[in-house]
């Protein structure tokens, strides 16, 4: 095989169709891009769980009578609600926090809204049991457990909060997909043009190459290759969106996100996301070049 | 070097057979006219040669080639035994002369070093010797059949099939492309041409093989076009 023959067979017929070239390229680097931000989001919605699991508390707010009259949890009933707790098998620790502490980590919570501050009072906030779990998946247990017991007003499941958060992530992660798969399937159908009007433009140059007794290979090499540059250039032009969209996020705003959920750093995207979406792109873009010259090139 | 032994071929679309009960014997190095009316098989005949057909029925052999069993990969090396040379020449009008002539052994995978020997000393025997850096457009009928002719036997094939090559060309052209197929033909290569050109036939005086609803009819060592002139 005479390399230097392919590439300009590939080259010209790149050039040839340069705006068929074009809107392939593009259509695939979106397409890409979505699913490359599709994969970012399964990556965060791992980081963020682990991230909120790690200081995962059920809190067990106790009845105004208990917050004011029992501060340091030593009469009845918090006193076994405590001890049962700690019994149970799923549980690390309990912690009784009183109101005057409660108060304080209301404030340092709401320290940059003042209204909130002016509105709360230490007697606004009742005591509660901070329970910390061993596995974080049985809070719901504990939930059920002791909602209806004596002296309990409520039940805070911090679990439930990452559940609806990772909900989320997951709505936005199929979203990415479905958008990604629409303009895949899109990104299929110019690869399989393109190839079909390669092949009409260049009909002459492969009968001949028949006729002189050219293999397979040699006839079809050109155009597999052509759909597979321009499925790389797509991916390498996605690739450079992904980094840079990562990179030249106004930090702000990433900051804030970083508070709630948390993302993959461009190391991951560098190093993970990226040869993915350019094994994809390669392995799609020759696949279809491979049906469409079965369905649409004699040999 | 071709062997039809009661070959027939019946196209899908057809009811009538395009080749009915052929057989023919070519030898090594004999020059032959395939000669018939249009829809008389001479195209399918040709084609059956190249296998761009199977035979429906019947054998056919082409230089050791069982060409009806023959696996469709293997195809290539039976073609590259073979060079063909058309009506409408079918060059390649962007690129020169030598490029033209390069592209069948290119495809191939022939060495450049190889291509770099031999494309001149093929150019030099079509008569061609100066024009490699022409392009077809800037060359007559008779030079660009003589590109293509260059490019048929490029790769020294044992048989060249030439579908009617003077079609296009006035006499006194045709004139030269028939010498050039007798100089190539003299160096042992098989030629087998159809063509309506009676007086091409005529002068020739070699081996005809006459065509009519795919059946032979004639088959004269060294005939003429016709009886009726």
């Amino acid at each position: 095989m005479r390399a230097s023959f392919v590439f300009s067979e590939v080259s010209t017929g790149l050039r040839r169709n340069v705006t068929m070239t074009v809107a392939m390229i593009l259509t695939t680097a979106i397409s890409l891009v979505m699913f490359g931000i599709g994969l970012m989001v399964v990556k965060a919605v791992d980081l963020t769980k682990d991230n909120y699991l790690d200081e995962l508390e059920v809190a067990v707010f106790l009845t105004d009578e208990i917050s004011k009259k029992d501060v340091s949890c030593t009469q009845q009933p918090c006193a076994s609600l405590k001890q049962d707790l700690e019994l149970n098998p799923a549980v690390d620790t309990v912690v009784y926090r009183d109101q005057d502490e409660a108060y304080e980590v209301f404030k340092k919570a709401f320290k940059n809204e003042p209204t909130m501050l002016e509105l709360a009072s230490p007697e606004a906030i009742p005591a509660s049991l901070q329970v910390r779990l061993k596995s974080p998946e049985q809070s719901a247990a504990i939930v059920k457990g002791f909602a209806e017991r004596q002296g309990v007003s409520l039940i805070h499941d911090g679990g439930e909060t990452v559940d609806r958060l990772v909900d989320s992530l997951r709505v936005l992660r199929n979203v990415t997909f479905v958008g990604s798969l629409v303009l895949l399937l899109a990104a299929l159908l110019l690869i399989a043009n393109m190839i079909q009007i390669s092949a009409y433009t260049r009909r002459t140059e492969v009968g001949i190459m028949r006729l002189v007794g050219a293999t397979r290979w040699y006839t079809q090499l050109p155009f597999l290759l052509e759909a597979m540059v321009a499925g790389a250039i797509g991916a390498v032009l996605a690739i450079t969106g992904l980094l840079s969209m990562q990179v030249l996020l106004p930090s702000g705003f990433a900051n804030q996100l970083e508070n709630v959920v948390r993302f993959p750093g461009t190391f991951y995207t560098a190093f993970v996301i990226s040869p993915i979406l350019l094994l994809t792109a390669m392995l799609i873009s020759s696949l279809v070049g491979y049906v469409t010259l079965r369905l649409y090139v004699r040999h | 070097m071709i062997r039809l032994e009661n070959v027939t071929k019946l196209y899908k679309t057809s009811t009538r057979p395009a080749l009915e009960n052929v057989s023919v014997d070519v030898g090594k190095g004999e020059f032959v006219f395939v000669i018939g009316p249009s829809g008389s098989g001479k195209s399918t005949f040709l084609r059956l040669l190249l296998r761009e057909e199977v035979p429906t029925k019947g054998k056919l052999y082409v230089s050791n080639y069982d060409v009806a069993k023959l696996p469709r990969r293997r195809v290539p090396r039976l073609r590259q035994t073979i060079g063909c040379v058309f009506q409408d020449f079918r060059l390649l009008t962007n690129k020169t002369v030598f490029e033209n002539v390069a592209f069948a052994l290119e495809v191939i995978g022939k060495p450049a070093h190889t291509i770099r020997k031999v494309v001149p000393e093929v150019l030099e025997l079509v008569g061609l010797d100066g024009k490699a850096d022409r392009m077809p457009r800037e060359l007559s009928g008779g030079e660009q059949q003589r590109v293509a002719i260059a490019r048929a036997f490029v790769n020294r094939p044992l048989m060249l099939l030439a579908d009617e090559p003077t079609g296009n060309l006035d006499p006194d052209t045709s004139q030269d492309i028939m010498l050039l197929l007798e100089r190539i033909n003299r160096t042992g290569t098989t030629v087998l041409m159809a063509t309506h050109d009676q007086s091409i036939v005529d002068s020739m005086r070699r081996r005809v093989v006459e065509l009519d609803f795919g059946r032979v009819i004639r088959d004269d060592a060294r005939g003429v076009y016709g009886y009726d002139h």
